[in-house]
């Protein structure tokens, strides 16, 4: 038999469909199959005003089952077993009595008539339909009601041509659908087959595809955002697509501007000539059959003058006070409680972007007072260096947050402030620098594209998590209210993509828990984004990540070496020198190898290659020569570990022998620590 | 299309609702920022009664103020703002049905309902609805009341509010509201100009801080003196609950006008919303306190 569910809603929110249909479709397959009617693959779609779910193949009733019922014992008085009879719908003489392995008892076959999917479907569905996920429900029928996302108004429920009764919210199930508000009728009868057809008639596709496909039919070439076209797609049943303009003095206004209030504000498609530059044109996607008269073109147009309008407006009231006037204006805007003013946070920056700038100067070398003192004066020489820009932009990178511009497009900051400097006369430098700080603003954003923006973006974003560590704001679970984990997700970025030498497991100040945090986002990016294997970043990691470039070599040459035949098999062994290190509780301090107390054969001779492999290492060029070198001890190891007991009765020797493996083990885990890796040998576990 | 002045959009979409069984009311007469505010639906949404109003409320927001010289924004505008509680199945189509009443074609236009939920944290009240959209427009703010006063709602009204310029300015095709025509051969900026010229030099310039937060404390001071005498009272069908409520509306506006003022850093602002979220709560709670008496009696 064929399923048909219709949901009938008022208009529920676009981005909500997706997760609401896919929660349906699973919990009705799940039904189904849990009740023996059937495992079906069922079909999902949505517009604004309708979920729906149909499936094909549903059995009809489901199969009647047997088993055996046990009574009282076969003593028992006969009161007893009446009454059992009687419960069982029997008379006692229909009884029978059999061994249920311990003792002779009354007995019966019980049968089960399967239950028909229409019941166990009309049953069920009502607290199926009500579980469905939203992140914001509402009720409508008074205190204590049902909850949705929004009023539920009609249900169709067919099996077939029956209908499936129930009621969800006092709207009972039937077999009438509801068209397009303005274009289709309120209501109309549908049956499984006709009700994609009928929707048609009545100006709803139900098919999300086939309304993507009428929005892309536009003959103006727009700007493809998949963000907005299915914003679109799911805010429309009959979607039609018009083409409008606007004069083009509007496009004197920065084209971020021009864009955020076409996409964001109006939900328009921005459209752009061949070289990337804006024309002064938009496509619009509307819920009707097409606009003979151009009103609606028109109405558009009008409303994205005006909101062009204000955004001169903004735009010319803000030039009245510049960025460096309007620092001042920060000490009045708050960051965060405990964290004091922007205009603090600002001046935090100001110092932590000089820090940044001596350490790639100096990559590995500390910062002394003096350096910064040197770069404060080259600062106050005024633009030309680095320090100039880098600091000048970090002073006036939050100074759009007081601008009438930012205020109206708070998703602007940063780019405003940037773009408001250039015509402010600041140096392309620092304007590029405040355009960019916030990046990346999402895993697919990009890093900021000059060096003052990169040590900017750091600055702030490591300002912000100090801070917020420092006073106990720190992310648990899904509660993220300051984004700290984009902020820390940021950095890393910048500082491997951007090829930055920044020791950032120092510039955490000693805190631990802000160290753990990081150390699990550059985890999360090697893994994640770049695709390491986990046991191979946990080993690297583990030998030091104050230098994420370093630790992206080292990742790099243990992923080439990995696949070579002495690699695994030596990881072993190390994790094996690591237990008998362990167990035997050798500390090491101190203890350097005695030469006299080695035995020759395997122990001498892997005393040899290690330092051979010791000095090798040293004037190997790079991290994966050095593995290689490393693996090649592979054999010796083995062997030693076949011939000799680490355990050796004379306590010297035995001190001797725990020594070499721990010179053995320390020496080779700068690159990573092997006994992090995951063999073969474990997995087979 | 010959199109409907100002005040005929607003006398039809009145006799629209009149019809539909809403109480036709004339303004509050105390200062607000929106229609929510007013005790006709801040204090009518509380409580099992059902209730049905329409009324037109001139809104004040100081801050929005632009001495007469932006074309879309104004100190203050003209809501109208219709009450369903509780809510008729046929909401939606009624409010089209308003639409079309004032000579939209809604089959030659585009209308969308687009997510929007609202919230007046100073008032502890929230609803989810929508914006409703007529050609890329924002005409109409929907919204299904979940709690006032911090106070889940026994019957759930539906708000519709009306923004009136721009609904007239859009009907009449002129890209400014002071272009809009008030009745014939007056224009809205005839009306209205002077008005939005003053309080915008009032509101930014002249209003002083120290009287307006001396004000604020006054009102805010009776408000509270009069919630505890009303917990204290025996007499409490009688206490005069709405004049309270007056001092907590006055807070309202005093507040809004020293925020425009830039008179409220952003920390001092939550605490400030809190003084008045807690007085607006606390007239709630009393109100449906007091109902309850009213109905023993009744």
């Amino acid at each position: 038999m064929n399923l048909l569910l219709e949901i009938g809603a008022e208009e529920i929110p676009d981005s909500m469909l997706a997760e609401a249909l896919d929660y349906l479709g699973g919990a009705i397959a799940g039904l189904l199959k849990e009740h023996q009617l059937g495992e079906v693959s069922v079909r999902t779609d949505a517009t604004p005003r309708r979920l729906v779910v149909r499936a094909e193949g549903v059995i009809a009733r489901q199969p009647d089952s047997e088993e055996r019922v046990w009574g009282p014992a076969a003593n028992a008085p006969a009161a007893a077993v009446a009454g059992f009879a009687k419960k069982q719908g029997l008379e006692p003489g229909q009884l029978e009595i059999l061994s249920d392995g311990k003792a002779e008892k009354y007995s019966c076959i019980r049968k089960t008539e399967g239950r028909a999917a229409n019941k166990i479907l009309a049953d069920a569905l009502p607290q199926l339909v009500l579980k469905t996920p939203f992140p914001k429900s509402m009720y409508w029928t008074g205190k204590g009601g049902v909850r949705f996302i929004r009023p539920i108004r009609w249900i169709v429920a067919l099996l077939d041509d029956r209908l499936i009764p129930f009621e969800i919210a006092g709207v009972p199930s039937g077999n009438e659908s509801s068209g397009h508000r303005k274009l289709g009728e309120a209501r109309f009868p549908v049956t499984y087959e006709n009700y994609e057809q009928k929707l048609r008639e009545n100006f709803v596709i139900l098919s999300a595809d086939e309304r993507r496909a009428r929005i892309q039919a536009v003959p103006t070439k727009y700007k493809c955002d998949n963000d907005l076209l299915n914003t679109l797609v799911n805010l429309t049943e009959w979607p039609t697509p018009i083409t409008g303009t606007f004069d083009p003095e509007f496009l004197d206004l920065p084209k971020e501007v021009l864009m955020m209030v076409m996409r964001h504000h109006q939900k328009y498609f921005a459209v752009e000539s061949r070289d990337g530059k804006l024309e002064p044109k938009f496509v619009a996607v509307t819920n009707t059959d097409g606009d003979p008269e151009g009103l609606i073109r028109h109405g558009n147009e009008r409303v994205l003058r005006a909101r062009f309008n204000d955004a001169r407006f903004f735009w010319n009231a803000d030039q009245k006070r510049p960025l460096s006037e309007r620092v001042q204006d920060l000490k009045n805007v708050t960051f965060q409680a405990k964290l004091g003013t922007y205009y603090e946070k600002t001046e935090r920056m100001d110092e932590l972007v000089l820090i940044l700038l001596q350490h790639v100067a100096n990559p590995g070398k500390p910062v002394t007072e003096a350096d910064i003192t040197a770069a404060k004066v080259r600062y106050a020489f005024g633009p030309g260096s680095l320090e100039f820009h880098a600091v000048r932009a970090s002073r006036l990178s939050k100074a759009d947050l007081t601008t009438e511009l930012v205020k109206e497009f708070t998703e602007l900051q940063g780019i405003i402030g940037g773009l408001y400097a250039r015509v402010q006369g600041e140096p392309e430098e620092v304007a590029t620098a405040i355009y960019d700080h916030y990046k990346p603003v999402s895993m697919e954003d990009s890093i900021p594209r000059t060096l003052a923006g990169e040590l900017l973006s750091i600055a702030d974003k490591l300002d912000t998590l100090r801070g917020c560590f420092r006073v106990g704001l720190i992310p648990s679970g899904s509660k993220d209210p300051f984004a700290l984990r984009r902020a820390a997700q940021g950095i890393v970025r910048i500082l491997v993509e951007g090829k930055l030498r920044l020791p950032i497991q120092t510039l955490c100040e000693g805190n631990l828990q802000l160290e753990e945090f990081l150390a699990e986002r550059v985890k999360y990016y090697f893994r994640e984004i770049r695709g390491f294997k986990y046991d191979e970043v946990n080993a690297v990691l583990v030998s030091g990540w104050d230098d994420l470039l370093d630790v992206e070599e080292r990742l790099e040459a243990v992923r080439a070496v990995r696949p070579t035949e002495n690699f695994e098999p030596l990881a072993a062994s190390f994790k094996r020198i690591r237990n008998i290190l362990r167990q035997a509780g050798f500390e090491g301090l101190g203890d350097s190898l005695q030469d006299r107390l080695l035995e020759s054969g395997p122990e001498r001779e892997l005393y040899e290659a290690f330092e051979v492999t010791r000095l090798a290492c040293k004037v190997l060029p790079d991290y994966r020569s050095r593995l290689e070198q490393v693996a090649s001890l592979r054999p010796k190891v083995d062997m030693f570990f076949d011939r000799i007991l680490v355990n050796a009765p004379d306590p010297a020797v035995r001190q001797n022998r725990l020594t070499l493996l721990h010179h053995l083990l320390a020496e080779f885990s700068t690159i990573a620590d092997f006994s992090e890796i995951v063999t073969n040998s474990q997995e087979s576990k | 299309m010959s199109s409907l002045s100002f005040q005929e959009i607003v006398l039809k979409l009145k006799q629209y609702w009149g019809e539909r069984g809403c109480i036709v009311q004339e303004p509050f007469d105390v200062e607000v920022g929106a229609g929510t505010s007013c005790p006709e639906t801040f204090l009518r949404a509380l409580g099992p009664k059902p209730y049905r109003t329409a009324y037109v409320q001139p809104s004040r927001r100081p801050a929005d103020g632009r001495y007469g010289d932006n074309p879309n924004r104004l100190y203050k505008h003209m809501q109208l703002q219709v009450i369903l509680k509780p809510t008729p199945a046929d909401v939606i189509e009624q409010y089209m049905g308003s639409l079309e009443a004032i000579g939209i074609d809604l089959r030659k236009h585009d209308l969308k309902l687009e997510e929007d939920n609202w919230e007046n944290p100073s008032l502890g009240a929230w609803g989810v609805g929508w914006q409703v959209m007529l050609d890329g427009l924002e005409i109409t703010q929907f919204t299904y009341f979940q709690q006032c006063g911090g106070i889940d709602l026994e019957l759930v009204p539906a708000e519709i509010t009306y923004g009136l310029e721009r609904l007239t300015a859009f009907l009449q095709g002129v890209d400014s509201v002071y272009d809009i025509e008030w009745t014939r051969g007056v224009t809205y900026r005839d009306v209205r100009y002077t008005d939005e010229l003053q309080y915008s030099v009032y509101n930014f310039e002249l209003a002083d801080i120290p009287t307006l937060w001396r004000l604020f404390e006054i009102h805010e001071n009776e408000a509270r003196r009069l919630l505890t005498l009303y917990s204290e009272t025996t007499d409490k069908k009688r206490f005069p609950l709405l004049a309270t409520y007056d001092h907590v509306l006055k807070c309202s506006n005093l507040f809004n006008t020293l925020d425009a003022r830039g008179a409220i850093s952003v920390t001092e602002r939550v605490g400030v919303i809190g003084r008045i979220r807690k007085l607006a709560v606390g007239v709630a709670e009393s109100w449906v306190d007091q109902s309850a008496y009213q109905e023993q009696a009744a």
